[in-house]
């Protein structure tokens, strides 16, 4: 199976289910990763993507009301597992750290210790953040440990979807995660296309490129600007903004909203580009990539930024392949992973963007990381507006074809998101799995800050700059 | 008369504005036209105006604070001299009273964040004695070493003699880092993130509202004036009179400006590096200054 291709769910390997857990925790030792892992209808489905051959694989066994946990031979499984108890009741027995994923942790983790104390931030911010709460175990300012609990943000977006596709599904599409418009309705869209038969015009997949390029370099350049905001460099942090704003509004000129919605629509993309549209895109990127490349330079040439980005927050390689990671955390930390390249579909099939990464794993690595990849989708959407492919810009979708499985994976801005659609007999979506990139990386951020200053959360939490409600869903 | 009030009088009505300054030059910098120059007197007049809010579990102690600390900053500004003008309170040995009102200021600020009882307040507290341990010595030495250089005990002494070698030049460059770490200014802390995690002064005041932190704000930009003056008191020329001594600590702010839109803050752990280096320059001034008069 391909990313983006339906195959009928009797094809999918229903096994017992040692030899499902086995399975998977053979396929995962192997460099598989575990894109995944969920119940529906009695059953346990996992989906396997092998990066090398470009292949996903899914699985399904029979649901029990207690399992022997994947999470020991297989740490990727470790929230999925906590999911699967909260969503389907299923125990995993014998998981290191069986608490909610998305309800209140009450049991939270404490260090015993005279000269230990604990500083709880949150759920409400001081800045114009999401809610989420952060406990923080600390030794004077260094932290020995960080939890973090989430969930403030669940409005049970899986539930909106299953059932559908109704009228106001692409829009649940749209805001499962609200900085990733582009990308999940991409997601979505790709999936409903495999079930209903239809194929999107090139036109449509270049122009769905070009939006979720924008969208990434709207939100690598305001990280950046972000970052540098925080470590108290006020110059990138003031025209990185202006920056980020450059880009979205070169998104809004092609389909009217600042964050790409009401663009990517089942079928191909619901607004059609001029060559007048063309010319002022291309200019608008030529002028914004300019001005970013002025103002993410002085990061570099800047030692006091450097001196607070080098060695802060480090994930090691081996950690952040356990644990699974993906986007520019990943490749921050050294692996080639990159849905665009390893499961291409739409436009990537046809154009590559080179893998951007950095080998240290700390606030420079994920740092530098957005930059390259900020030269290489400049790049990109250049090359794609200049040779737009001609054809409709959508076409009808057809009705959807019954019992049938499919995974969507589309490389966002923060990694790759992933939607697993099953259908049942009336063909109506009888499941929908939504995994954002935050869900697979924020445990990386309280790895990050294990025996850092505290003063340096900040830094560590911009430089992941996870979602709440893609998390929370 | 006039020449002995004109100094604190200008502090009094001059210090806000010097923060407006430095916010006004980092907006120019960061390519903004920034808030009015006047905003930090808009901000004391609305905060006067309002009720004070007050958490149980706080005491005495806590509403002591901001009167305490403002108290301290205004015999502070009675004490440092203005240019070469003496000021309104001069005696031998006065250099320590003002450190030690420094050091009073502190105490009251650290011990109203304690008593709030927050782990955010405490922590900052933490960190702020910690700095002020470092930049305590390095402020006594480097007094020390213009009162060495220049023979005299008391401030309007050290302003007014002027003497020549590196002793006032090292003085004045270790007095700059312990402005910027006093005033918790970039690269020490950062005035303006509202990250309390990485706050110093700031989250110390996290719980004052109303009357209390508009005495706190004043307080601080007093300090923020009587420091820049201790600074520039002994670089500036003979005979410099008060409006010339105001005009270059508006300069000073713009330099303060500066610094912060050009430099990112340290890593907390490194800023005790700053300090102690400051406090190395201020003892080698002391060995450098040859006995004065």
């Amino acid at each position: 199976m391909r990313n983006g291709e339906a195959v009928p769910l009797e094809s999918v390997p229903l096994v017992p289910f040692d030899e499902f857990r086995g399975r998977v925790v053979a396929r995962t030792a192997a460099g598989a990763r575990l894109l995944a892992l969920f119940a529906h209808a009695g059953r346990f489905h996992a989906v396997l993507g092998d990066e090398e051959a470009g292949t996903l694989e899914a699985l399904r066994t029979e649901a029990r009301g207690a399992y022997p946990a994947l999470t020991p031979d297989c740490p990727q499984a470790h929230l999925f597992e906590r999911e699967l108890r909260e969503q389907a009741g299923a125990t995993p027995e014998g998981h290191p750290w069986l608490k909610p994923v998305r309800g209140p942790i009450r049991d939270f983790f404490r260090v015993e210790g005279d000269e230990v104390h604990e500083v709880a931030v949150g759920p409400i911010h001081a800045g114009v953040i999401e809610p989420g709460h952060f406990r923080f175990q600390c030794h004077g300012e260094d932290v020995l440990h960080l939890e973090i609990a989430l969930g403030y943000q669940h409005r049970g977006a899986e539930e909106a979807l299953t059932g559908g596709p109704g009228k106001r599904s692409i829009h649940h599409a749209e805001t499962l995660c609200g900085d990733s418009s582009v990308a999940h309705a991409t997601a979505w869209c790709q999936a409903l296309e495999a079930l209903g038969g239809t194929r999107a015009g090139a036109r449509a997949l270049a122009l769905r490129g070009v939006a979720l390029e924008l969208e990434r370099l709207a939100n690598h350049a305001g990280d950046l600007g972000a970052l540098a905001g925080d470590a108290g460099y006020l110059p990138t942090a003031a025209f990185c903004g202006r920056v980020r704003g450059d880009f979205l509004n070169a998104t809004a000129a092609l389909c009217g909203s600042r964050f790409g919605r009401g663009l990517v629509r089942p079928g191909g993309v619901r607004f059609d580009a001029g060559p007048e549209l063309v010319a002022d895109l291309l200019d608008r990127l030529a002028r914004a990539g300019r001005d970013a490349a002025g103002a993410i330079g002085l990061l570099w040439d800047s030692n006091s930024v450097m001196a607070r980005f080098e060695g802060t927050g480090v994930v090691s390689r081996a950690d952040a392949a356990a644990l699974g990671l993906v986007g520019p955390a990943a490749r921050a930390c050294g692996l080639e992973r990159d849905a665009r390249r390893d499961f291409p579909q739409g436009i990537y099939a046809y154009a590559q963007v080179p893998v951007s990464t950095a080998p240290t794993g700390d606030v420079l690595a994920r740092a530098f990381v957005r930059w390259l990849e900020i030269q290489r989708s400049l790049v990109f959407a250049r090359e794609q507006l200049e040779s737009l492919p001609a054809g409709p810009a959508r076409a009808p979708l057809g009705p959807l074809a019954p019992d049938r499985l499919v995974v969507s994976l589309v490389e966002g801005w923060r990694g790759e998101v992933c939607h697993v659609l099953l259908t049942g007999p009336d063909g109506r979506l009888a499941r929908v799995k939504v995994v954002d990139p935050s869900f697979r990386n924020w445990s990386a951020l309280a790895l990050a800050m294990r025996g850092q200053p505290i003063s340096d959360f900040p830094l560590c939490n911009k430089s992941f700059n996870l979602s709440y409600c893609g998390h929370d869903l | 008369m006039t020449d002995l009030l004109a100094p604190p009088l200008l502090a009094l009505a001059g210090s806000p504005l010097l923060l407006g300054i430095v916010n006004k030059t980092k907006a120019a910098f960061a390519g903004r036209a920034g808030a009015p120059l006047l905003q930090p007197y808009y901000d004391l007049a609305k905060l006067l105006g309002k009720g004070a809010v007050y958490s149980r579990t706080t005491t005495w102690v806590f509403r002591a604070g901001p009167a305490v600390q403002l108290a301290c900053a205004l015999t502070a500004a009675a004490v440092v001299p203005l240019g070469g003008r003496p000021a309104a309170l001069s005696f031998s040995g006065d250099f320590l009273l003002l450190a030690g009102l420094l050091a009073a200021m502190r105490f009251a600020g650290a011990a109203a964040a304690l008593d709030a009882g927050s782990s955010f307040e405490a922590m900052g507290a933490s960190r702020e004695l910690q700095f002020a341990a470092l930049a305590e010595p390095a402020l006594l030495l480097s007094l020390a070493a213009l009162a060495r250089a220049c023979g005299r005990l008391s401030l309007a002494g050290m302003f007014a003699a002027h003497p020549g070698g590196p002793a006032p030049v090292l003085a004045a460059a270790a007095l700059f880092a312990v402005f910027l770490a006093e005033n918790g200014r970039v690269p020490v802390d950062d005035p303006a993130t509202h990250l309390e995690l990485t706050m110093v002064h700031e989250v110390m005041v996290l719980d004052h509202c109303g009357p209390d932190l508009a005495f706190i704000n004043y307080a601080a930009a007093l300090r923020l004036w009587v420091l820049g003056a201790l600074l520039l008191g002994p670089l500036l020329p003979r005979g410099t009179g008060p409006g010339t001594a105001a005009a270059a600590l508006a300069g000073l702010a713009v330099l303060t400006g500066l610094v912060e839109s050009a430099t990112a803050r340290l890593r907390l752990v490194r800023v005790p590096q700053l300090l102690v280096g400051a406090g190395t320059l201020a003892a080698l001034a002391v060995m450098l200054a040859r006995g004065g008069r």
